[in-house]
């Protein structure tokens, strides 16, 4: 009796050491599976521009962090119940969020793309390279024209809850057959095996798959930004807690200024995507 | 969370598809499987008793991703006419669960054959019936009003198992409730409703199964 006793009490102790000691820390919540911006390497260690990135606006906060996963589904309503209290996720700044969590200003920005398996009747649309629909021009407009047509009765593979599923479920491009997947890692198996026509994602996203799986993954169409694909990526942060977003905000200005976000983009991403 | 109700009730109707058309299957391979565990040949009744242990002994969430994420990466699989099949989620899901409820059927109608009083069969035997008709009329009949309760209960936890249908990227009662989460962010509230449509679907089973025990099962 008295052993366990004593074993609960040490239990109890090393609990409220545990909390107490985690107390001041901010804890940053990722994914872990969208690389170049969070993912994991061969031992489950969390890496990537966002991991990096996190530590060094830690440093300019002179704060103490601890980065956690989260499933990406789950990632606002996490952030909002308190289990972290900032998402660094390659998680767009879109006006759908904004109504339920603040954003830090964008320390990246990505453009989205279409990507088909080499071989698709996709390919070799006649699109300009890149289009921003935040005021679409008349070659923007022409080129979501084609892709409605090239899409049509298509099924277009995205990640659930993304921009990516916010565009196709926008009606902009049609009518397609959206089909949504937890992660991006099973977006980019469905694909490899056939199951989808094309699959929308960050273009970085599918170029890094190709490289790394070999599978002849091609780019189609224009890049997109801007509308629904937001305005860069940025740090979420509850609604209430200003001082933190100000904090945030600060940091990302120092790490900018110093250079330390176009270095670090540049080693995950292979070009300056910082912003 | 009123405008979300009629969104999940509408994804019930797939979840009910999904549920149906697996016991469907699952039931005709679970009698398939328990006649081949009761075989004398040893073979047959390894082969059986294989496939029972291996879809009891696995997750349902394992076979679903084996047989959906798993065999599509597999190149000459996907030349075969096997894939007009395999490529859609849905049939994927529905082979899962039948595959999956078939194994707990089969050892269910098994242990139901099992304690079919030797009485009855002679009975039949001394009356100069076949052995067909015996197995049809007598045998069978015994064995499904055995297995009522343990059955109802099957029913239900592949009710809740079709949830996993999700996760292949259909559209069924959970998968519609994180897609309406992923843009309410509110995800007590949705689970709550959707929960409840499950509690109920549960209850109409539930008293479903009662009243055939009811009005087939033994009076002793």
């Amino acid at each position: 009796m008295n052993i366990i006793k004593k074993f609960s009490l040490g239990l109890l102790i090393t609990l409220f050491l545990t909390i107490s000691a985690n107390a001041d820390k901010i804890k940053i919540g990722t994914e872990g599976a969208y690389p170049p911006w969070n993912s994991k390497d061969a031992s489950g260690k969390l890496i990537g521009f966002e991991v990096e990135l996190a530590w060094a606006l830690c440093r300019y906060m002179g704060k103490q962090c601890v980065i956690v996963e989260q499933d990406w589904d789950g990632m606002i309503p996490a952030l909002i119940m308190r289990k972290f209290d900032a998402i660094m996720a390659g998680m767009s700044i879109t006006a759908e969020r904004q109504k339920a969590i603040s954003f830090s200003q964008g320390y990246a920005d990505e453009v989205a793309s279409l990507a088909v398996m080499k071989g698709s009747s996709l390919e070799g649309m006649d699109t300009p390279a890149g289009i921003n629909l935040t005021k679409p021009n008349a070659a923007a407009k022409k080129a979501l024209k084609t892709l409605t047509a090239a899409l049509a009765g298509k099924t277009v593979c995205v990640q659930t809850a993304t921009i990516h599923q916010n565009f196709l479920d926008s009606g902009d491009v049609g009518k397609v057959n959206v089909r949504t997947y937890k992660t991006q890692d099973e977006v980019n198996l469905d694909l490899a095996s056939g199951r989808c026509d094309a699959a929308l994602a960050a273009a970085v996203a599918f170029s890094d798959y190709a490289e790394k799986s070999g599978k002849p993954v091609v780019l189609v169409g224009p890049t997109f930004s801007g509308g629904a694909f937001g305005n860069g990526v940025g740090v979420g942060i509850r609604q209430d807690d200003t001082e933190l977003l100000q904090a945030f905000n600060k940091a990302i200005d120092k790490a900018r200024k110093n250079g330390d976000i176009s270095r670090i983009a540049t080693k995950w991403f292979g070009f300056d995507a910082s912003m | 969370m009123i405008t979300s109700f009629p969104k999940l009730l509408t994804a019930t109707v797939v979840t009910l598809k999904l549920l149906s058309l697996s016991l469907f299957f699952g039931l005709f391979i679970g009698l398939v499987f328990a006649i081949l565990r009761l075989s004398k040949n040893k073979i047959i009744n390894k082969f059986a008793y294989a496939y029972s242990y291996v879809f009891r002994g696995t997750p349902l969430l394992v076979q679903i991703f084996i047989i959906y994420f798993g065999l599509g990466q597999i190149e000459y699989f996907r030349s075969t006419f096997l894939w007009v099949v395999f490529k859609e989620p849905y049939w994927c899901a529905i082979i899962a669960f039948a595959l999956n409820t078939g194994a707990y059927t089969s050892e269910i109608l098994r242990s139901a054959f099992q304690t079919i009083k030797p009485g009855f069969i002679e009975a039949g035997k001394s009356l100069g019936i076949s052995n067909k008709i015996i197995f049809y009329k007598i045998q069978i009949p015994i064995a499904i009003r055995q297995s009522l309760p343990a059955y109802g209960n099957e029913i239900i936890l592949m009710m809740k198992g079709t949830s996993l249908a999700s996760t292949v990227t259909l559209m069924d009662l959970t998968g519609v409730a994180k897609y309406i989460i992923s843009t309410t962010f509110k995800p007590i509230e949705v689970f709550i409703v959707a929960g409840g449509i499950y509690l109920f679907m549960t209850f109409i089973i539930h008293n479903f199964i009662k009243f055939l025990e009811k009005k087939y099962g033994y009076s002793q």
